[in-house]
């Protein structure tokens, strides 16, 4: 297994474990997740609705609502800050300035009563050392960046489509050069056109800058795209985790084979796509053993009594399936 | 927005007609008869008659109301029952005093209000929040005058602290802007902390937070601003009826305004005084209403948007 230096890393996450601590029961939402993230480099976090992607995204800035949010385990290092015990005021300064995040929904993630102009001013004026007119007119900047118009500067929100406010939303979370960009699927609620020209805008972008970015989301072909390296999320636990080679060419979680086998592909001819049975399991009542075991086609006994440990299988790539335990398992996706 | 306004002003014309017609209908159907009160008890039955000839009530109400509507449009509120002189010297004196009465009042309970409905939805189910909305429900529950009365027995009779009543100076203003003001504040409060608590957990407050804006200027700029619609009409429907005159809190305190000369105008079937307090009430209210509306625009730029259509 390969431990990268921790001096090349913006983000250090090792072992997140976080609860929901609600009247109904305790939604275990992050178990064990690391991340290891190096500067300028781009990881994608890929799962499904509820695995937990989200609340790893907001803990990094220490934003997961509390309560019922509680942080049980873990650390969380963030160019070398030590992001769990940092007091309020520094981790103020840390946000949007140092890691800054993109939201899933642009259409209510702008506030309503002030201008897009102002609202990315804001963040100017809180992090630069800069005068009100010098904020404002790097606003206007930030504005002719991601393709507005520099005299829409005074409008409301409501006055944007949705894909504008996205625009706005990105511009305001690259106006201070965040060497982390954590975009929360920056691309589900637009339609696919404007997919396409937001993705667009953010690769240029994030280029431009040199950031590093999480990148949050359940669209394998967004992965392919942006991404240098991906970690499968399962029931708040990384189940796979490598180098987009790695994970799309050689992939060995039945889990992430799952995932593959629910796209449609051009060039296999089939007439159903092969999505996997069963759903996510409770969070409030997670199986004791592999949280994927019950819908798992290759799933033993064994599988349902511990949880699998990390199983390296080259430097950059690991498996949390005790069935790689045996020599001479295989999944029946071809490396391609 | 200006032809917004003059459209408000305008639909005020039939507000007024429906409430004068209300009051005048139902003030003629109360017992007793105005002719025969004013003359005395001494007076014989010609004497009477001719007063209520004079008066013109001896004809049918309907007559009455056209007469007297025909004499509000020129601006002639006609003359008290009671008194015999115009009925807009008594608004004329009494107005101010309700008006900063009003002011002091509302003054208090956004005082009172806003700070706590505020630190109540921040700090939702803490102590602050729990005890803040019990005391808020036992001020909405606490009847006016209830309150007036406990307050006179401590600070005028027992302590000795504060007039029990009239306008004698600030000194007069103390207690019933308080009683007025806690009532309204009670209100103002549940409102305030019910609408904070819902913007506080809206998205665009997470992504204040996430630039990294201060604790407090997240709630007290990027909420409080949003959350404020509500507030702002609560406080406008309180104020207005506050201008109107608070009948009981000024008959407690003997306050020299609105609220109590119609009380007393009632009691002695003074019609077109009670008619012409009313008319006054119905404007106010209905100018504070607009004023608020208006406000609304400055508040959220959607809602000016509207009212450009």
């Amino acid at each position: 297994m390969a431990q990268k230096n921790p001096k090349d890393l913006i983000l250090d996450i090792k072992d997140l474990v976080i609860h929901y601590e609600t009247d109904d029961g305790t939604v275990e939402a992050v178990n064990g997740i690391d991340i290891q993230l190096e500067y300028g480099k781009t990881l994608g976090l890929v799962g499904e609705t509820g695995s937990g992607k989200t609340t790893t995204a907001l803990s990094v800035l220490r934003l997961v609502p509390d309560p019922p949010g509680v942080i049980k385990n873990g650390s969380i290092f963030l160019d070398g800050k030590d992001i769990m015990n940092l007091p309020q005021k520094e981790l103020e300064a840390v946000r949007g300035h140092l890691a800054s995040m993109i939201f899933q929904d642009p259409m209510t993630s702008l506030n309503p009563v002030f201008t897009v102009g102002d609202q990315i001013s804001e963040v100017i004026a809180l992090h630069e050392n800069c005068s009100k007119a010098e904020a404002d007119q790097k606003a206007g900047d930030m504005l002719e960046v991601v393709g507005i118009p520099r005299e829409r500067f005074g409008e409301y929100p409501h006055q944007f489509s949705g894909g504008m406010k996205q625009r706005v939303v990105i511009a305001m979370a690259l106006a201070c050069n965040p060497k982390l960009l954590l975009a929360d699927e920056p691309t589900t609620a637009l339609d696919v056109t404007i997919q396409a020209q937001v993705l667009e805008t953010m690769k240029g972008l994030r280029e431009k800058y040199g950031s590093a970015m999480i990148m949050i989301t359940h669209d394998l072909g967004i992965i392919a795209e942006v991404c240098d390296e991906v970690s499968v999320v399962y029931a708040g636990q990384i189940v796979e985790h490598g180098t987009l080679v790695d994970v799309f060419n050689h992939t060995r979680h039945p889990y992430t084979e799952g995932l593959f086998g629910s796209l449609p592909n051009i060039e296999i001819k089939r007439n159903r796509l092969s999505p996997i049975p069963g759903l996510m399991p409770d969070p409030t009542d997670l199986p004791k053993g592999c949280c994927f075991a019950p819908r798992c086609k290759y799933a033993t006994p064994e599988c349902e009594k511990a949880r699998p440990g990390k199983k390296w299988l080259s430097d950059t790539h690991y498996v949390r399936c005790s069935r790689y335990d045996e020599p001479n398992f295989k999944i029946e996706r071809e490396d391609q | 927005m200006s032809r917004y306004v003059l459209k408000r002003l305008v639909m005020l014309i039939p507000v007024l007609i429906g409430v004068t017609f209300l009051v005048y209908f139902i003030i003629s159907l109360s017992p007793g008869d105005t002719a025969a009160m004013l003359a005395g008890e001494d007076a014989d039955a010609a004497t009477i008659e001719a007063l209520r000839h004079e008066l013109g009530l001896d004809q049918p109400v309907i007559v009455q109301y056209a007469k007297y509507m025909l004499n509000l449009l020129q601006g002639d509120m006609g003359n008290s029952y009671k008194t015999g002189r115009p009925v807009t010297n008594m608004i004329v004196s009494c107005f101010p005093n309700t008006a900063k009465l009003a002011f002091w009042s509302i003054l208090v309970a956004v005082g009172i209000a806003l700070p706590i409905g505020v630190i109540s939805a921040t700090k939702q189910y803490s102590m602050f929040d729990n005890v803040g909305m019990v005391v808020a429900l036992i001020g909405v529950a606490t009847p006016n005058f209830w309150l007036g009365l406990m307050m006179i027995i401590l600070f005028s009779l027992n302590l000795g602290w504060l007039p029990s009543g009239g306008n004698k100076g600030w000194s007069s203003y103390i207690m019933p802007a308080i009683t007025l003001g806690t009532g309204d504040a009670a209100l103002i409060t549940r409102m305030t902390r019910s609408s904070m608590l819902e913007v506080i957990r809206a998205d665009y407050i997470r992504t204040a937070r996430a630039k990294g804006v201060p604790e407090n200027k997240v709630v007290y700029q990027h909420a409080l601003r949003n959350a404020l619609i509500p507030v702002v009409t609560a406080i406008g429907l309180q104020f207005g009826s506050l201008l109107g005159g608070a009948t009981l809190t000024e008959t407690v305190f003997a306050w020299p305004g609105i609220g109590r000369s119609t009380v007393d105008s009632i009691k002695t079937k003074d019609t077109t005084q009670v008619l012409g307090n009313i008319v006054v009430l119905t404007i106010t209210f209905s100018c504070v209403n607009l004023l608020v509306d208006i406000l609304y625009a400055f508040i959220d730029p959607r809602i000016k948007a509207q009212y450009k259509k």
